[in-house]
Parts: structure tokens; C-alpha cells; sequence
């Protein structure tokens, strides 16, 4: 169990730096000067060269990524000033240090995910529970048929719809605002409602679907039909035999969805104007802050290489062939 | 060497037994007339009342993109001008559209554009058409990759396979929404420098790019597993052991049989692409003013959705409309197809 854990951590980090690497050499190949970017409007060859070399620019860029990659682990110092440990260099819009940007935008990430994943899997769940039990019924139906055009929806369509009809006509809530939830748990709580519920919107017809259609699979199974035939009762053929089999890959979609949330929900961010990691992400795009990109790039992909790592540990509890193997 | 017909495989095999008459109609002078399985299908379609009408609305989206200049000649008006600037009456001192409904009347159909005062209708009309194009190419060219990728590896097999798997592997790794953010400007700095103005074509074809790099492995993965199993089916051996090229193997014998997922794939890979392109564009790294796109509408929208609400409802019912039928369309060709299985 440890050597399969250990194993699948070793290949995360291996594939986490060959995603740097890739980034990395893409971005400097570019036939544009980073420095420019660094630089600003009042840009003289002088000032050029001094950004030049505190940011070894001068340097190939192979040695330049190893220098990157050793700040990761060491930290390095920049003539502007030591930057320690998980160092990802400073930004060139506002000439933060980007480790120190990303932490402060990360609460506000993770609250949107936490809550949003707590709706999602709880709704949609239980609706495909529902949908599967009672198959072919009325409620399946019209649950099949409204996670259908939900499903569909788009954020930054329903976004704004659900905004107009709570908060510009009727005022009954505020606009959607991140407060700490260390500091105003009901603010924080009412400020990220409506981006919870309209990101749960689409996120709960898709595991409807998907929890429905893997249960009723689950349920034509031979082990179920035979738990059946023995005289078990519904219920417990339901939940113990065909529920377990369907978690998988319920299990596998959640850890993949739960990793690129944590990593930054861009569309959802923007829409809100919230100041996530998504957030910074585009903004960092459309200022072309190619420290900040990297920065961004590396920490997403290790949360989803993160969460990949999690959803293997589980299938070890789920199920006991992957423990016993 | 078997046709493809008899050999259809996992898909077609199962779906020729629920036919009664064992996949032929009986003529009139009794002698059977046989269907081939994309007959079959057709006839199974064609049953499917959902799927017939759903295919329709597609059918008519793709008209309204392809037949635009068309559209935009009989209208008589285009979706560059700003009407509402040049016409004074149509927008208010804040640039709103006075009329009730975003400005809706007998001249302007969908209403005027809230602060330049374009056309809405000619927007939309244009705006599909882009959106629409780069996502019709961005699946055709994700669906190549994956048959070449996938096939050979299958294939294959041995090293060839091991390579190939590990590449697919990596890029599944990638945090794809942010790859497509990120690597825009670094795509569109590889054809232009930066200090020039970016004509639009070039903004186009690095949506294409960055749509496409990351967006073939699903299927790609699918296409090796099925590739893998028809290897050791009888008929590829004996098209092995008659001394059949690789190439001839794999032409008539491998691919007739993996039409079935590419093209039941290809209906859910093109909406998801046009909604990625679209997405792309309401962050506004996508395609830039003044050329009409479907998503850029949407951030506009959502600008000024305090101001004027009906903006955002012609794209955004368009956009949701397009995706459900798509998805149901996609829902019936697997299931004519494919009647084993259930939804």
C-alpha cells in the first residue's frame, strides 16, 4: 500500500516537472524579450539591461530553468532582494513575489471549491440515486431531462441571469463578495452563495448523469441480480452492492473536478469578480506576466497531480483489490 | 479479408441481431434484401423523433453560420456598423438603446448593441459563424490526431504503444483550461511580434492550435483500447496471414470498424469545442474587437446586464439550445448505432 502510494507520488512529481519544463522552454522561446514586459512604458536600453541581468535573462535558458527549478526547492536572491524557499520569481506587473500572490488569492479558490463541491455532490448525488432507484419513473424523467439542459448551461450565461434576477431587480442579496471566513463566517457564507449555486448548477447535472447512469449499470450486474435472487431486500442490494460498485468512477470524475477547482475556476472567477487564482491567472495572461503564468501553471497542476495521487488512495479503500494487488 | 459489412465488429454485430428479419427486408418475390449496417442505422435514426428533431436544430445553426453573408444581404444590415451611433434616437445619453428590450423593433430584430449600437441579430448571425468554424476545424483535427495516434499505437503495440501512452498520459496532466489561457498570447507571439497589431486570422489559428494540442488524447486513448482488441480478431489475421499490407489492414479492416465511437465521439467533441472557444473568448483572451464572436458577446452581456438584461438573451438561449441538441443528437446517433447500449 505504502510502495504504491510512494510509486504513484514518484510519477506525479515527474510528470509535474516535465509540465515546467514544457512551459518553461515555451514561454522563453518566444521571439519576444521578457524583459520588455518587465520594463514597462519608460523603457531605456539602460534600465533594460539591468532587468537583463537581475533576472538572468542574459543567460541560455536551460541554465535559466535550472536556476528556476532550484529556487523552487532552495530559494534564491535577486538583485532586488532575497526570495525564500518555494521562490516562482517576481512578478513583472507589480514586482510581487508570485509564491506570496498566490497564497493570498488561494482562500477565496478554495472557499468557492469547498462550497461548491459540497452542493454539487450532495444535489447530484442524491438525484441520481433517486433517478436510478426509481427508474423510468416520473421523476427520473423530468430529472434525466432537466440535468440535460442544465448540463448545457454556461456559467458566464447563467452567471449573469441569476445575478439580474436576485440582485439588480429584486436586491435581495448583495453582490457575491469574498469575505475570510476566520473573519465573518454568515458574511462569508452569503457572499459566495449565489457563485456556489450557480457553479453547482452544472457541476450537479453532470454527476446526476453520470451517478445514474453508472448505478443503473451497476444494478444489471450478475452480483446484484444474484443478491436479488438470494432475497435481500432492495435497499441493501441498492446501497451495499450496486452503490459501492458505481463509486469509482464517481470517485476517479470527483478527484479530477476537485483538482482543476482547487487550481483556479476561471469563468466562474470572472464572472463573479472574484479574485481567485483563476482570476489572477487571466489577468496575468492579458498583462503577459510570464513569471505570474508560471507561477500559476505550476501550482494547478499540482493540484490536480495532487488530487490524482488522493483519488489513487481511495480506490485502495473503496475498493480491495486495488489493497490487496 | 472480410467487408467490412459482415465484420462490423463489436457495434455493428450486436446491432444487426435486434433487426427481426435479420438486418434485410423480405421482397416481394422472397428473396432477401440486405441492408448494410449504415443503412440500419439510418432506418434506427430516423425512428428516433428526438434525435430527427434535434439533428434539425444543428442542421440549422450550421446553416446560419455557413449561409451569414446570405442572411446579413437580406437583412440588410452587417456587424461592423454601429447603427446606433449613426442613427441619432437609438441610444440614450449612457449609450443604452432607449427603445423597451434592448432596443428591439421592425429595423433592429434582437435589439441594438448597449454602447457601440451594432446590429444583435448580425452579431449573433457572425458571431456563430466564427464560433462555429474554428470548432468544426478544431474537431476535425483532434479526431485525426486521435485516429493516427491512437490506431498506431494499437497497432502497433510494443514500444511504439509505451511512447505514444506516455505522451497521452502527460497532456492529460496538463490543467487544459489554463493551457489554453496561457499558451494564447505565446502562440499568437510565435507568428507575430508583440509591438504589431495581430490580424485576426493569425488570433484564429492559435485558438485552433492551443483547442487542438490538448484536446485529442480522450479520444485518442479510446481509439488505441478498441484498436488493441480488433488486432486479435479473427478477420485481421486472416487479412494478416493473405499477405495484406499494414496500411490495406488498417484502411479496411480496422477503421470501418471504429466509425462508430469517432463519429459518436466527434458530436460531443464539437460543442465542447465551441463552448472552450467561447470560453476563451469571454475571459478575452479569445478573438478580439471588432471581429463578431459568440462568446465575447457574452462578457459584453454580462457587462451591462444591469443596464439592458435582453442582451445576454439571444446568444445565451442560442448557445444553451445548440449544446442540448448537439448532446441529444449525439444521444441518438449512439444509440442507432448502437441499440445495446442504454442510455
Amino acid at each position: 500500500m505504502l510502495q504504491f502510494f510512494l510509486r504513484r507520488t514518484l510519477g506525479a512529481a515527474v510528470i509535474l516537472i516535465l509540465i515546467s519544463a514544457f512551459t518553461f522552454f515555451l514561454f522563453f522561446s518566444i521571439p519576444q524579450d521578457p524583459a520588455l514586459l518587465a520594463c514597462g512604458k519608460n523603457c531605456t536600453p539602460d534600465s533594460l539591461k539591468i532587468i537583463h541581468e537581475n533576472l538572468g535573462l542574459d543567460k541560455p535558458v536551460p541554465v535559466q530553468y535550472l536556476e528556476f527549478m532550484r529556487g523552487i526547492v532552495m530559494g534564491r536572491d535577486f538583485a532586488v532582494g532575497p526570495c525564500p524557499a518555494p521562490c516562482f520569481g517576481y512578478s513583472f506587473a507589480n514586482n510581487q513575489p508570485i509564491f506570496d500572490t498566490i497564497l493570498d488569492r488561494f482562500p477565496t479558490t478554495v472557499s468557492l471549491t469547498v462550497g461548491g463541491a459540497a452542493v454539487f455532490l450532495t444535489l447530484g448525488l442524491g438525484a441520481g440515486m433517486l433517478a436510478a432507484w426509481k427508474r423510468g419513473s416520473l421523476i427520473d424523467k423530468s430529472f434525466s431531462s432537466a440535468s440535460l439542459v442544465l448540463s448545457s448551461m454556461q456559467i458566464y450565461f447563467l452567471g449573469p441571469v441569476v445575478l439580474g434576477a436576485l440582485v439588480y431587480s429584486t436586491n435581495l442579496m448583495d453582490s457575491p463578495k469574498y469575505t475570510a471566513f476566520t473573519e465573518n463566517p454568515a458574511a462569508w457564507f452569503v457572499g459566495l452563495l449565489i457563485p456556489w449555486m450557480v457553479m453547482a448548477t452544472i457541476f450537479t447535472a453532470n454527476y446526476t448523469r453520470m451517478s445514474r447512469s453508472t448505478l443503473i449499470e451497476q444494478l444489471q450486474e450478475e452480483h446484484v441480480r444474484t443478491a436479488k435472487a438470494k432475497g435481500m431486500s432492495g435497499k441493501t442490494v441498492f446501497f451495499r452492492y450496486a452503490w459501492r460498485g458505481s463509486l469509482i468512477p464517481i470517485v476517479t470524475i470527483f478527484g479530477m473536478d476537485l483538482g482543476s477547482l482547487f487550481g483556479g475556476a476561471m469563468i466562474t472567477e470572472q464572472t463573479f469578480s472574484l479574485a481567485g487564482i483563476g482570476r489572477l491567472a487571466v489577468d496575468s495572461v492579458i498583462k503577459t506576466d510570464l513569471p505570474m503564468i508560471m507561477g500559476v501553471m505550476l501550482f494547478t497542476a499540482t493540484m490536480i497531480l495532487f488530487f490524482n495521487v488522493i483519488v489513487d488512495a481511495a480506490y485502495a479503500f473503496i475498493d480491495p483489490r486495488v489493497r490487496l494487488s | 479479408m472480410t467487408s467490412p459489412t459482415q465484420a462490423a465488429g463489436i457495434s455493428a454485430d450486436s446491432a444487426a441481431i435486434p433487426e427481426p428479419p435479420a438486418g434485410g427486408a423480405v421482397k416481394k418475390d422472397g428473396s432477401a434484401e440486405g441492408r448494410s449496417p449504415g443503412q440500419l442505422m439510418w432506418i434506427r435514426f430516423k425512428r428516433d423523433r428526438t434525435g430527427v428533431i434535434s439533428a434539425c436544430v444543428v442542421f440549422f445553426f450550421f446553416a446560419v453560420g455557413l449561409l451569414a453573408p446570405v442572411i446579413s444581404w437580406l437583412y440588410g444590415k452587417n456587424p461592423y456598423t454601429t447603427y446606433g451611433l449613426e442613427t441619432p434616437g437609438l441610444l440614450d445619453d449612457f449609450n443604452f438603446p432607449t427603445g423597451a428590450n434592448g432596443g428591439i423593433s421592425a429595423d433592429h430584430w434582437f435589439g441594438i448593441e448597449p454602447l457601440l449600437g451594432r446590429d444583435v441579430m448580425m452579431q449573433l448571425v457572425y458571431g456563430i459563424r466564427t464560433s462555429l468554424l474554428i470548432g468544426l476545424a478544431v474537431t476535425a483535427a483532434t479526431v485525426l490526431t486521435a485516429i493516427v495516434v491512437g490506431v498506431t499505437a494499437g497497432y502497433m503495440g510494443g514500444k511504439t504503444d509505451y511512447w505514444l501512452g506516455r505522451v497521452m498520459d502527460f497532456l492529460l496532466a496538463f490543467p487544459s483550461q489554463l493551457f489554453f489561457v496561457a499558451f494564447m498570447p505565446v502562440v499568437v507571439a510565435l507568428f507575430v511580434n508583440p509591438e504589431e497589431e495581430t490580424p485576426t486570422y493569425i488570433r484564429v489559428v492559435a485558438l485552433f492550435l492551443v483547442l487542438w494540442f490538448l484536446g485529442w488524447m480522450g479520444l485518442g486513448r479510446l481509439l488505441r483500447g478498441q484498436t488493441l482488441s480488433l488486432r486479435e480478431r479473427e478477420f485481421v489475421e486472416a487479412a494478416k496471414v493473405s499477405g495484406a499490407p499494414p496500411w490495406r489492414i488498417v484502411r479496411k479492416e480496422l477503421l470501418p470498424n471504429l466509425v462508430t465511437p469517432i463519429l459518436v465521439q466527434a458530436t460531443y467533441m464539437l460543442p465542447a469545442a465551441v463552448t472552450s472557444q467561447a470560453g476563451l473568448s469571454f475571459l478575452g483572451v479569445g478573438l478580439l474587437e471588432p471581429t463578431p464572436d459568440w462568446g465575447r458577446m457574452f462578457a459584453t452581456a454580462g457587462r451591462v446586464y444591469e443596464m439592458d438584461p435582453t442582451y445576454m438573451f439571444f446568444p445565451g438561449v442560442a448557445m444553451v439550445l445548440f449544446v442540448v441538441c448537439f448532446n441529444l443528437f449525439g444521444d441518438s446517433l449512439r444509440d442507432a448505432f448502437d441499440p445495446k447500449s442504454g442510455r
